[in-house]
């Protein structure tokens, strides 16, 4: 069985991201960019499913411009079998990246498709249910446990309410949360290895695809900032001001 | 032909709150015509109360046996055959409508807007990205479907009017694909008022040190009447369960009055509570990233503190 872990590249997680003046966007110059954090653990989890010997192959995917190579790069230092670059200009949206995999997903047939419940930039977590519904098959979104048996998974997700767990028949799209797993560090000689490993350019016109309607973003601005509190001296001050309020 | 689509979401014969948060989004497309569609396993109870919302035109009842639980599988094909009606299809944005609407959005063959913030206009919105470090404006095509989740930590729930709406029976359109098999849900959440919509919530964080720890911050919100929540670290140590979890990959809630105990307030947290009304934190290190959007702070130790809050009380 193959599987197959989209990878979006984003400024990474610890970057405190900021609007830039003019409203056109956020600062992204010189700004440090990662795989995906949700992304990377379903990567993680997808190369434990291959050394517990479910699956045979896993294979990243990436869409975008060539930058997006580094954290293919970086996937296949992980443990990906091999790669496969988008090459995009722009950056597409849901509806178009799940139109782009279900082009791969003719091509490659996987037994899963593994990705993030979001990506932390554009925060939409509509990709793998989008993909799920064009394919006609499972989707088992914001999984925190997956174990395969026999052509199914037992998925449990994290839902308002607690953890829920589905079966589903493979193949199956699988969106991951943040507990499932802790995604490895990426040792040097892998590194190495990694350059070495194949990675397929595929032009997106190539593709025939119609990225369907739009959405036009007009303006980015920065959140209304809370404005700085007091630090009190007691518990008494404390429960002094909240009565004041009327909150106590 | 504009008209709303509202698909409730509905518990154990209940209306979840987050429905009637999403039908305040709606009611603010300056749209009049807003349907709501409640798919269960006998529909009549919950559409009645969805029939009693104010602003409500009308209720479809879709009730089958493969309702009982939501699968947005079974459910999307559904939506997508009601959806010809409508300009617009809204759901929550919660875990229930975060899994299903996008799979309706694909199936109809538009970009889902996701965690609506704000209306501007019919096909304007606002929204969050970057964990809420940037807010963007969004112009959905005129001439397709909107397809949207509401957050609901940014509308307030619309309340029960005069009138009660008609409510029409319908059947089941698609068959059950039978490839997603519900199995169970296990909820770890103790008694207390529902975090989600809890006008008190306390949060503990990594400082409570140990799951019985914890209890100090289940006591005190219980002396408070508060709902209990937790910081991604108190979750990832085991002291609470998951569903507790406050910020961008847990709930995003907006409580008048909200304590956070322990915690440093990491920037996921933060995104997590920046709408509610009045933020206490409790930490002992003055330099947290909390003390910067709290309003009140204690610098202090939080197991001498709490009791003595809670003596005051």
């Amino acid at each position: 069985m193959k599987i197959l872990v989209p990878i979006k590249r984003v400024v990474d997680y610890n970057v405190r991201v900021r609007v830039k003046s003019d409203g056109s966007g956020v600062e992204t110059d010189g700004v440090k960019m990662s795989i995906n954090p949700f992304d990377e653990i379903a990567l993680e989890e997808a190369l434990r499913m291959k050394e517990a010997g479910q699956a045979d192959e896993v294979i990243v995917v990436s869409i975008g411009s060539k930058d997006c190579q580094q954290q293919l790069r970086t996937g296949l230092a992980m443990g990906a079998d091999r790669a496969i670059h988008v090459v995009a200009v722009e950056a597409q949206q849901p509806l178009a990246v799940a139109r782009v995999l279900m082009r791969l997903i003719e091509r490659e047939q996987p037994g899963i498709v593994f990705l993030g419940k979001q990506a932390i930039d554009g925060d939409n977590s509509q990709t793998g249910q989008m993909l799920a519904a064009l394919w006609d098959r499972p989707q088992a979104t914001f999984a925190s446990k997956v174990e395969l048996a026999d052509g199914t998974a037992t998925v449990t997700r994290e839902v308002d309410a607690g953890l829920e767990t589905l079966e589903v028949d493979l193949p199956a799209v699988l969106s991951c949360d943040l507990r499932l797993n802790e995604p490895r560090f990426v040792k040097l000689p892998d590194i190495m290895k990694a350059k070495r490993k194949p990675l397929d350019e595929i032009e997106l016109d190539s593709l025939g695809i119609d990225p369907g309607p739009a959405l036009e973003v007009t303006t980015f601005e920065a959140p209304p900032k809370r404005s700085g509190g007091r630090i009190l001296g007691s518990a008494q001050e404390l429960v002094d001001e909240l009565k004041n309020k009327g909150l106590l | 032909m504009s008209r709303v689509l509202i698909i409730a979401q509905h518990e154990s014969g209940t209306l979840n709150p987050a429905t009637a948060k999403t039908l305040s989004g709606a009611r603010r497309l300056g749209i009049d015509s807003i349907d709501m569609v409640v798919f269960a396993d006998g529909a009549d109870e919950v559409a009645a109360q969805a029939a009693r919302l104010e602003g409500v035109s009308r209720v479809l009842a879709v009730a089958d046996a493969g309702f009982a639980q939501p699968v947005a599988a079974r459910l999307a094909p559904e939506i997508a055959a009601l959806a010809g009606d409508y300009s617009h299809i809204l759901g929550p944005s919660t875990t229930f409508g975060r899994d299903l609407m996008p799979r309706v959005a694909a199936l109809l063959g538009v970009n889902q807007i996701s965690d609506v913030q704000e209306v501007l206009d019919s096909h304007s919105f606002k929204r969050p990205i970057y964990a809420g470090n940037a807010i963007v404006t969004v112009k959905a095509p005129a001439d397709s479907i909107v397809v949207a989740t509401i957050r609901g930590a940014s509308f307030s729930a619309t309340a029960e009017g005069n009138d009660s709406a008609e409510v029409e029976s319908r059947s089941a359109q698609a068959a059950d694909p039978g490839h997603t098999r519900y199995i169970g849900l296990q909820s770890g959440g103790g008694e207390g008022p529902d975090l989600q919509t809890a006008d008190r919530v306390v949060s503990g964080g990594r400082a409570l040190g140990s799951a019985e720890k914890f209890e100090l911050i289940f006591n005190f919100a219980k002396k408070l009447g508060a709902a209990v929540g937790a910081s991604r670290a108190a979750v990832d140590a085991g002291y609470v369960p998951n569903e507790l979890q406050v910020g961008q990959t847990g709930k995003i809630i907006a409580p008048e009055l909200y304590f956070a105990i322990g915690i440093s307030g990491a920037i996921q947290h933060l995104t997590g509570i920046k709408d509610a009304g009045t933020i206490v934190a409790i930490n002992k290190d003055a330099e947290a990233p909390i003390f910067e959007i709290a309003d009140y702070g204690l610098v202090g130790d939080l197991f001498q503190l709490i009791p003595e809050l809670e003596q005051l009380l």
